[in-house]
């Protein structure tokens, strides 16, 4: 047995209970890893052998589901993604995600970083086409080429774990302002050529609270765990809006049943 | 009121949210972080030297005197840090902010595409890191000469 299979870190995590006005604090837990063990591994090593009342959020331990997020080491990550042994430190600190209000332990509040992400109306918007449907048949598509998805395809990988939402420094000083996260949304609607409400999002982040407040500072593309790089989408989307940047936008056609 | 002001803190802490704490921490995101806490710190520099330069000037009001006394403030070695402060500063801040023009524009950043492991985003790309790089050389250039000319034979 190597020394490697016996190597033992201590995993620092942060808790607290709001509602019992419990003070933060962190606890220390001695965990044994190997190569291969992420955080998330080691969190629920001490949820079963050491401490149950440890209180985290996960769900998929794939990096699909973005439930797992939290501070590893003074930086939002994934735990479900991020191996103890890439992090070269015998001290692991788990923490919750700045930006986010706390519940308890690791576990954050994402009402209002949804609530951004619902106001830039992340569907489909076509005036062709009703959002009302009843009946199956009344269902349609859209033809899009390669290069059109291409356009856009990137910005739809979002699994909306809130780091790039943590990790911007306008959020941490701006509750208004909507976050790399639905600012990357906006544009992923502005640049489907399925979607024609350009003016309709445009009006919701054009404010004082709004776009204009990102100053490209690009720790959201550095944190993203699925490559989705929303400062692009932003600094894009500016570009659009100031009319700098060509929007080679051509609204796609409806599919009509003849061609079927 | 010991209560209350612990209740206030533990309502900060319990948003979660950073507050100035969040941009003045560069660290563990890359150069393009450090930029921004650069662009951001010389501009506070440069408008606490743009109030001060428009009081030094408006001292001509009451008289040469007045107005020599003061220039003599900038003949101290302090004053020549200072200037040569003055000249990094805005050396960064002019370059990086046109860096930051054509950024902000949709220039110079790549396309969206399909991303691959290890997913490098394209907005990182060199052609940023070049700008920011340039911009600290230039700056460091700008106050070397600066220093040789104020630290200088007859400065």
């Amino acid at each position: 047995m190597s020394n490697e299979d016996n190597k033992k870190v201590i995993l620092k995590v942060y808790r607290t209970n709001y509602n019992k006005d419990d003070s933060p604090h962190y606890d220390k837990f001695e965990v044994p890893v190997k190569r291969w063990t992420t955080v998330l591994d080691a969190l629920l090593h001490v949820k079963s052998y050491s401490d149950s009342s440890v209180g985290i959020r996960y769900s998929c331990r794939m990096a699909s589901c973005g439930s797992c997020g939290m501070k590893i080491n003074g930086r939002p990550s994934l735990a479900c993604y991020t191996k103890i042994s890439e992090l070269k430190d015998d001290v692991v600190v788990c923490e919750p995600l700045p930006n986010f209000p706390r519940i308890r332990d690791l576990v954050s509040d994402f009402s209002q970083f949804f609530s951004h992400h619902k106001n830039m109306k992340p569907f489909i918007q076509n005036d062709k086409v009703s959002l009302d449907i009843d009946d199956k048949h009344d269902l349609v598509e859209f033809e899009q080429t390669h290069e059109d998805v291409d356009k856009y395809l990137q910005f739809s990988y979002c699994i909306r774990c809130g780091l790039c939402y943590s990790a911007c420094p306008t959020v941490a000083t701006d509750p208004k302002f909507p976050g790399p996260q639905a600012l990357s949304q906006a544009y992923r609607y502005e640049a489907d050529s399925r979607d024609d409400s350009k003016k309709t999002r445009f009006n919701i982040i054009d404010e004082r609270h709004g776009i204009w407040r990102c100053h490209f500072a690009g720790s959201c593309s550095v944190v993203c765990p699925k490559g989705v790089d929303p400062a692009l989408g932003i600094q894009l989307l500016k570009g659009h809006m100031l009319g700098l940047s060509k929007n080679n936008k051509k609204l796609s056609n409806l599919r009509t049943k003849n061609k079927e | 009121m010991g209560t209350v002001s612990n209740n206030k803190e533990n309502n900060n802490i319990n948003s979660g949210r950073e507050g100035v704490r969040g941009w003045l921490n560069p660290t563990r995101y890359g150069w393009e972080r450090v930029s921004y806490w650069l662009q951001r710190l010389t501009g506070l520099f440069l408008l606490v030297y743009f109030v001060g330069h428009v009081y030094e000037t408006s001292s001509i009001t009451n008289g040469i005197d007045a107005w020599n006394s003061m220039l003599e403030l900038t003949q101290t070695i302090g004053g020549h840090i200072f200037l040569i402060l003055v000249i990094g500063t805005s050396t960064f801040h002019t370059v990086n902010g046109i860096r930051l023009i054509f950024t902000e524009s949709g220039k110079g950043l790549g396309k969206p595409g399909r991303p691959d492991y290890p997913y490098n985003p394209s907005s990182l790309n060199y052609i940023q890191k070049s700008g920011i790089w340039v911009a600290l050389l230039l700056a460091c250039i700008a106050m070397l000469y600066g220093g040789m000319v104020l630290f200088g034979e007859g400065g």
